[in-house]
């Protein structure tokens, strides 16, 4: 609860006015709020609490922060449930980069990969 | 002292705690904000999550810390609608959907999770959304710094900041408690190096007789911190006093929503004021998160009180001191002198 998860930032959007993104953890991808980290580009590396980037690292740093954290039993937060869009989709939440209401998006579902620490 | 749960972890996984040498203590602070919720807090949030026309969203660290009578995942089965969530804001997705439902969001947290409360009742009041409300139990570390020092059994000689916390706040902060109690105080990250690096600059400063605060995870952060996150912490908090599970109640410890956020202020919304909480007789976390004993101190340690079945909030959330002891469980072999396997708690919360 006081950790921060390092992930890399695969692709970012807009989302009812806030700047987000996809951000991937070993095999897992989630939605991140980029919104106090405002200048991260795609392919960056940021540190994330509970959905929310609040600072950026360099990539060696994360993969090994993230390593650590996995052997720490530390990433349980990044398996809660995924909330999905048509769930609530509000007005303001449309997905001004793709014109959809963002269903579509493989980050609303945890992904698993061959590295997938949890 | 190492004042990170995250911290706590890594020492005693990796057995740091051995390493050091004779004169050398590392005793565990209170940097769990799961262990430092007051339990009047979680009897509040129990009585709102029965409430029928309530969906009471939380961090999953949340579920299983006890109040007087039971559990969030008690209330969950006895049919209340509780649910996990990853990021606060899933709670605007969650109240669209539910505009009959009154959603209400357990914020706890240190000041790295400030931001992402602050975020909900911000987006929510621009939204103008009226089913969305925070249960608010947020604290500080630097006045509980302050509050272990000035207490009279107080032992604790530096003390290893909290690298995440300070990522969001920067160190400024900590300049005028190292100042006035000449005490050196390390800002560190988590990792093995790290807490051996924080310790050796700790000690370095005491050898010295300097009480200053220095950086060891200058990769990670600054003495600025993150500041746009800290405006709209503070747009939305204001600091006040806070009730500490295990302390009591330090001045000027926590935030609290502004008055302007008074509508999305769940003790306001619900009647929940007067609850009788009843503690547990036996579990000593408070001693644990003030530093006055370690979890082999307890008798109820992994007997009475195991993360199946915890006491207290210190054996529940994945940075508790009781849970770490428990999971690495050498000092349980240590302390009962019997053979305990080693346990695992599985991604605690």
């Amino acid at each position: 609860m006081c950790l921060a998860i390092p992930g890399k930032v695969v692709e970012a959007f807009d989302q009812g006015g806030m700047r987000m993104a996809k951000v991937q953890f070993g095999g897992i991808i989630r939605e991140a709020c980029l919104e106090y980290v405002p200048d991260t580009k795609v392919g960056e590396y940021v540190l994330v609490h509970v959905g929310f980037a609040i600072s950026k690292v360099d990539e060696e740093e994360a993969h090994r922060t993230y390593q650590i954290l996995e052997e720490m039993d530390q990433l349980s937060e990044l398996m809660a449930p995924v909330v999905a869009e048509r769930e609530g989709q509000a007005p303001g939440f449309r997905d001004s980069a793709t014109g959809t209401n963002g269903n579509h998006r493989p980050e609303t579902k945890v992904t698993r990969g061959k590295e997938d620490a949890c | 002292m190492e004042v990170c749960g995250g911290q706590t972890h890594s020492i005693v996984k990796n057995g740091i705690d051995h390493l050091l040498p004779e004169g050398v203590e590392l005793v565990h602070g209170p940097g769990c904000p799961v262990c430092v919720t007051p339990l009047e807090m979680i009897d509040k949030a129990h009585a709102i999550a029965r409430l029928p026309d309530v969906i009471f969203c939380s961090f999953g660290d949340m579920l299983r810390v006890p109040g007087s009578a039971g559990d969030l995942f008690t209330i969950k089965s006895e049919g209340g609608d509780v649910r996990v969530v990853y990021s606060p804001i899933d709670c605007i997705k969650i109240a669209h959907a539910n505009p009959d439902k009154k959603v209400v969001f357990f914020a706890i947290g240190f000041e790295t999770t400030a931001p992402a409360n602050a975020m909900l009742a911000w987006r929510a009041k621009q939204e103008g959304l009226k089913n969305v409300s925070l249960l608010v139990s947020h604290v500080l570390v630097p006045p509980a710094l302050a509050a272990i020092l000035q207490s009279p059994e107080n032992r604790v000689q530096g003390f290893l900041g909290p690298g995440h916390v300070c990522a969001v706040m920067g160190y400024e902060e900590y300049e005028p408690i190292s100042a006035k109690y000449h005490v050196p105080i390390v800002v560190s990250g988590f990792e093995p190096l790290d807490i051996l690096q924080g310790t050796l600059m700790t000690i370095r400063q005491l050898e010295t007789e300097r009480g200053e605060v220095e950086n060891q995870y200058s990769r990670i952060l600054d003495r600025e911190g993150n500041k746009t996150a800290q405006k709209l912490v503070f747009q939305v908090f204001q600091v006040g006093d806070r009730n500490w599970r295990g302390i009591g109640t330090i001045p000027q410890s926590g935030y609290h929503l502004r008055a302007e956020f008074a509508d999305y202020d769940a003790e306001k919304l619900f009647d929940v004021a007067q609850i009788a909480t009843r503690e547990s007789e036996i579990c000593i976390s408070g001693e644990i998160l003030r530093g006055i004993k370690k979890p082999k101190d307890c008798p109820a340690f992994g007997t009475v009180c195991t993360p199946q079945s915890p006491l207290g909030a210190t054996m529940v959330s994945a940075e508790g001191a009781c849970a770490a002891y428990y999971t690495y469980g050498r000092h349980l072999n240590q302390a009962k002198g019997v053979d305990v396997p080693i346990h695992s708690v599985g991604g605690a919360a």
